[in-house]
């Protein structure tokens, strides 16, 4: 039986990779990728959680998350082909056209 | 079997805003390209119905739907807010549609959705609920920022806004999950008890808050969490700023202080503390920023900001009057602020070109009517006695001060104070400085008219006879607080 601690802790390291990943990178897919990854260790957490409390409920959330996050990479796809037919490169330091 | 008897009084309005949602793009195709402004009016006539829904609505209060969804005259006055503001961002873009040749009718449809998502948030006794509600209300408004599909810059306006809203939303989710460790429920009132019987792992229950917070400050556009505002609302068609800036602005407060208030009183003295700085911090960047700006959508955009600081500061006074002045500020801003980018939208003209504060020069001696209605929105966001702003102000200082935050509301004031400078530019440039043309091409057409005429009654209403909301706004803070 793995302890919970390991779960939680692998979900942080997974957050935190993602949250490192949407700094560092610069590519929009690959920002796209980061946040996937961020909204996956929130879906561990939750199921982690779940099975050490014996509550269903928490990966009914799962779905929840799950749904929400493919309608977002819907939205985010239309718009990363809706700028890349404008302007034809996915890297987000080339998207400076608003800037104080 | 039993099927259970679904109530849906309690979540009528939401119910006839998706209704007619769906009605708008099924009937899209069918509809001739100069007919379409019929679907806006149609668009209009389910705010109507939703105002209506009200109702029956308010003669649910209680919990409904296992303790899912909360009716009180907080989450009322909060739909109340969302139907106008879904409403007046109708009227305002019905014209700029056709005038950009981008009359597709999803634009109504998607900006009820939003509507419903932001309704979602302030009914929500549950954060997942809460989460829906949010990504609802973000999704549709992505898709609206990047509504001007061949320009770079709502493109950019749309992916910036997308990859922060999404970024941010997670955060707000793992601080669910970690809650939902910490206390075994996502229920607000569960987890309230919870934590009042004594539970042992607060550092979780203060990191969930922690991460919470940092998802709804981005959404609500509060320092340190501001820079992609200014960005996306330059880049966004300007009806839609106009709704940014104030829709999930309010629905964000909302939330904020729903589950602060409810799930978390037994943290209160450190959140009041993190907001009494973020408060502080949001007012002297916004408003010190907002001066220097030489684009009027920038420049309210920055403004914007400054006025998620003065709510902040209402948020941090955290008593019923603190609350009370957060639900009237909002109200009120949200009135001026629409009011404003309705003018702002007729005078850009086509693709938005003429944003730049020198190109409203002289438009007093072309334009009278038009210069004096954006002069009292000015003079309304600023905080001049006699409108809206002011009353709304002067509710968020005197809360501060009664809850002993003497020196944010000092802050509060002298920010004010600097930001008289720029909101009074807009003017002076008006009335002070020679035409640089003739501003033959704006029109002013029914619908805009129509939105024009209900925020300057509100605007004006609100600062003269603030008391009727007034009291409404502080039964519905007796009745969150309870």
């Amino acid at each position: 039986m793995i302890p919970l601690n390991w779960y939680l802790i692998l979900a942080a390291v997974l957050f935190v990779i993602g949250v490192l990943g949407f700094f560092i990178k610069r590519n929009i897919i690959a920002l796209l990728l980061s946040v996937e990854i961020m909204l996956n260790a929130v879906n561990l957490t939750f199921v982690a959680f779940s099975s050490q409390r014996g509550q269903i409920s928490g990966q009914v959330f799962v779905f929840f998350v799950l749904v929400v996050a493919a309608a977002e990479a819907a939205v985010g796809l239309a718009l990363v082909i809706a700028m890349y037919r404008n302007r034809e490169t996915l890297n987000v330091d080339r998207s400076n056209l608003l800037k104080w | 079997m039993n099927i259970p008897v679904v109530n849906l009084g309690a979540i009528l309005p939401a119910i006839m805003l998706s209704l007619f949602g769906i009605a708008i793009m099924v009937a899209e195709p069918f509809v001739s390209d100069a007919k379409k402004s019929w679907l806006g009016w149609l668009a209009i006539a389910g705010t109507i119905a939703a105002m209506l829904a009200l109702a029956p609505m308010s003669r649910q209060a209680g919990q409904w739907y296992t303790n899912l969804w909360i009716v009180d005259s907080y989450s009322i006055f909060f739909h109340f807010l969302f139907i106008l503001i879904a409403a007046i961002t109708i009227l305002t873009s019905m014209n700029f549609l056709q005038r950009e040749g981008i009359h597709h009718t999803e634009y109504y449809a998607l900006l009820l959705f939003a509507t419903v998502g932001m309704m979602m948030m302030a009914g929500s006794n549950e954060l997942i609920m809460v989460f829906l509600g949010l990504e609802i209300l973000s999704i549709a408004t992505y898709v609206l920022a990047g509504f001007r599909r061949t320009d770079l810059k709502s493109n950019e306006s749309a992916m910036k806004y997308f990859l922060l809203g999404s970024f941010s939303s997670a955060f707000f989710l793992y601080g669910v999950a970690l809650i939902f460790g910490a206390t075994g429920s996502t229920n607000l009132i569960v987890i309230a008890d919870s934590l009042r019987s004594g539970d042992p792992q607060t550092s979780l229950v203060s990191l969930a808050a922690a991460l919470m917070l940092i998802g709804l400050c981005f959404k609500v556009a509060v320092a340190p969490f501001h820079v992609w505002a200014p960005d996306v609302y330059e880049g966004a068609p300007t009806p839609v700023t106009g709704f940014m800036s104030v829709g999930p602005k309010a629905a964000g407060f909302a939330v904020l202080l729903r589950i602060f208030m409810t799930a978390f009183p037994t943290l209160e003295d450190r959140w009041t503390s993190v907001f009494w700085i973020v408060a502080a911090l949001t007012m002297l960047i916004g408003n010190v920023i907002a001066l220097v700006q030489p684009n009027i959508k920038r420049m309210l955009a920055y403004s914007s900001i400054a006025h998620a600081g003065y709510i902040a500061v209402a948020v941090a006074a955290g008593s019923e009057h603190g609350v009370s002045a957060v639900l009237f500020y909002t109200l009120a801003y949200s009135v001026t602020n629409l009011g404003a980018f309705a003018v702002v939208t007729m005078l850009s003209r086509s693709e938005d070109k003429l944003v730049n504060l020198n190109d409203y020069a002289g438009l007093a001696s072309k334009r009278p009517g038009l210069a004096a209605v954006l002069s009292l929105f000015m003079l309304s966001l600023a905080g001049v006695p006699g409108t809206a702003g002011f009353a709304g102000k002067f509710f968020i200082f005197k809360a501060a001060v009664q809850s002993g935050l003497i020196w944010l509301a000092v802050i509060g004031v002298i920010t004010t104070v600097v930001s008289f400078y720029y909101y009074l530019y807009v003017i002076v440039q008006m009335y002070m400085r020679d035409p640089n043309e003739e501003f033959a091409d704006v029109r002013t057409t029914g619908p805009l008219k129509l939105a024009l005429a209900i925020t300057i009654a509100g605007t004006l209403y609100l600062g003269i006879l603030p008391t009727r909301f007034l009291d409404w706004t502080v039964s519905a803070a007796v009745n969150a607080l309870r």
